[in-house]
């Protein structure tokens, strides 16, 4: 699917990122748990990855002309699962499978599960040392394709990440879109009394990186983002580091203490879809 | 320092594995190289310079060299990634587990100094990377002899489509295994001379030293045979066992690398699940970060020399 391909089914990405919503709160009801903040705070960009930015076919998601998006943060799994359901390349009726026994869909992204999922994500900052050789290869084969590599503010902390981001300099990787969601909380707490990453702007463009810093959450501004990495003006590999709200559409869970894996109560579930389709996205 | 593992008048032949590659590439059009920082060290220069386009510096950052690798085999291309044993196995480990082996993909990472190959002490000495690579699924594990495994294994890698890790040994590389019309077989173990007294099982190097050892025995009336096992994993665990289970023949392994999680261990777990009991020794490094110092003392010192090898089977035999 090209990008105008993409939009001809005139459903803006304000209804595409309500329907990943949608499909990650009904995977976490089915589960009972999930990395659900993550999922709705990325949900703007994912709706603006699959149905603006990157190039594919969802009938076959292994063509070779499509745009390759790497999942670095395999935990990530169920936002990315809903926007592959949303783009047509999984099926929604698997929705119910996620995380059980022998589904394509389990708790952490994997390559040799999931249609549409590119790489085994999940050990934190592999994925952007990935990119570098996929936008090498891609390269090599003269192909216009990109590599589009999510990873979190977390993989900021590791060292891989950063020998990554001065090999896609020196080797001028300027199909490269790294998109860093920068939602401020790791594992232990806030991500920058983990590890002081900030100013994360400049440290990429000290690194040799074209570098766009957006709110996530504003579907515009990530859209105008991408538009700029891929303009093919600028030769240098491209960071959009994207500000997101954990929880982000349903205000209940956006006012709880902030958490890696966030409490989701068994009915609230079903609470938070309901705030959804009543369209009341913050 | 390489060199000196050839014993006097051994042939030698330089950098059999860059010139290996290069074959490669001449009708593989996908064979890329990378290395960090140690192209010169690990005879990958020789494709480099061949082939300049075809070869990525990625600088000395072996978590990189070994995912961009990985990025390199999902475009389909096959990828040669050199470092030093030691990067490649403690360093590097995490990323070659889950971007290459657990994706399965067509990534070759071939690590220099193996074992006990430098005097530079534990830094550079790659005592225990079988030992870490052996609990790694789908990883294809090679530690050849001499420079005509090493050319015919590298072939072999090639062909095969998988991860796998080569232990390389660099330079000028002493030729033995020529004289014996060996071809290396991925995944076999290799019968290079028959006896009945001893019977050798060995990998890497220590093939070389045992075979020196086999001959010299021979003269004192030492029946010695020599069973090399270039192929870690997957392991040939039935050409072993038929070996071991002849009856008479004291089994010694002999290996350069810790003497935990090797060669040895791994004939004696196969051994020990088939019911096959030899009397059994193992020649290794001990469980220690070994000394620095010049190769062929610390060789003596821990008994991979070919004089400690005829001295520990003279030991055993006695016993």
């Amino acid at each position: 699917m090209t990008t105008d391909e993409n939009s001809r089914s005139n459903v803006s990405l304000k209804e595409r990122a309500t329907r990943i919503r949608r499909y990650a709160l009904r995977m976490g009801e089915v589960q009972g748990q999930g990395y659900i903040a993550q999922a709705l705070g990325l949900a703007d960009v994912l709706a603006v990855i699959y149905f603006h930015a990157a190039r594919m076919r969802p009938e076959d998601p292994e063509w070779e002309g499509r745009d390759r998006v790497y999942l670095s943060m395999g935990h990530y799994a169920i936002a990315l699962y809903a926007a592959l359901i949303e783009a047509g390349i999984l099926p929604e009726n698997e929705l119910e499978t996620y995380g059980s026994d022998d589904s394509r869909m389990p708790m952490s992204g994997m390559a040799a599960y999931t249609p549409g999922m590119e790489i085994t994500g999940g050990s934190l900052g592999h994925g952007l040392g990935i990119a570098v050789g996929g936008a090498m290869g891609l390269k090599r084969k003269k192909s216009d394709s990109w590599i589009i590599n999510m990873l979190s503010d977390g993989e900021l902390d590791e060292g891989s990440t950063w020998e990554a981001a001065m090999a896609a300099t020196h080797h001028k990787l300027d199909n490269l879109i790294a998109v860093v969601d920068n939602n401020n909380q790791q594992a232990d707490g806030a991500s920058q009394e983990m590890l002081g990453t900030e100013p994360i702007h400049e440290k990429f463009a000290a690194f040799g990186w074209h570098v766009q810093r957006v709110d996530g959450n504003d579907i515009d501004a990530v859209v105008a983002a991408f538009d700029g990495a891929k303009a093919g003006e600028i030769a240098k590999p491209h960071v959009i580091i994207c500000d997101t709200k954990m929880a982000c559409g349903v205000p209940f869970l956006e006012a709880r203490e902030k958490n890696h894996f966030l409490r989701v109560e068994p009915q609230e579930w079903a609470e938070a879809i309901k705030i959804i389709d009543e369209g009341r996205i913050s | 320092m390489i060199a000196s593992l050839a014993a006097d008048g051994m042939p030698v032949i330089a950098a059999p594995f860059g010139q290996a590659l290069n074959e490669l590439a001449q009708s593989n059009d996908k064979i890329v190289g990378l290395s960090a920082d140690l192209a010169k060290y690990t005879d990958i220069h020789v494709f480099r310079d061949k082939y300049p386009d075809r070869f990525y510096q990625m600088g000395m950052a072996e978590q990189v060299l070994v995912s961009a690798a990985a990025g390199l085999a999902r475009e389909g291309f096959q990828s040669w990634a050199t470092t030093y044993a030691v990067f490649a196995a403690r360093r590097a480990y995490d990323f070659i587990c889950m971007a290459i082996a657990e994706e399965n993909l067509d990534v070759k990472i071939i690590g220099g100094l193996p074992g006990l190959t430098t005097g530079y002490g534990p830094s550079h000495q790659a005592t225990e990377d079988l030992a870490i690579f052996r609990g790694m699924p789908n990883m294809t594990i090679l530690d050849p002899c001499c420079a005509t495994d090493i050319m015919q294994a590298t072939k072999a890698l090639s062909a095969y489509k998988g991860p796998a890790y080569m232990r390389l040994l660099r330079g000028n590389v002493p030729d033995v295994l020529g004289e014996y019309g060996y071809q290396f077989e991925l995944g076999k173990a290799k019968m290079i001379r028959d006896g009945v007294d001893v019977l050798y099982i060995s990998t890497g190097l220590m093939t070389m030293r045992v075979l020196e050892a086999a001959k010299k025995l021979a003269k004192d009336g030492v029946d010695c045979a020599v069973l090399h096992v270039p192929t870690i994993k997957p392991f040939d665990a039935a050409t072993i066992a038929e070996a071991a289970g002849k009856t008479g023949r004291l089994v010694i392994t002999a290996e350069n690398h810790t003497i935990i999680g090797g060669l040895g261990e791994a004939v004696a777990a196969e051994l020990m699940r088939r019911g096959v009991h030899p009397t059994f020794r193992q020649i290794a490094c001990p469980d220690e970060f070994l000394d620095a110092g010049a190769l062929p003392t610390l060789h003596e010192r821990y008994g991979l020399s070919e004089d400690a090898v005829i001295r520990q089977t003279k030991n055993w035999l006695s016993e």
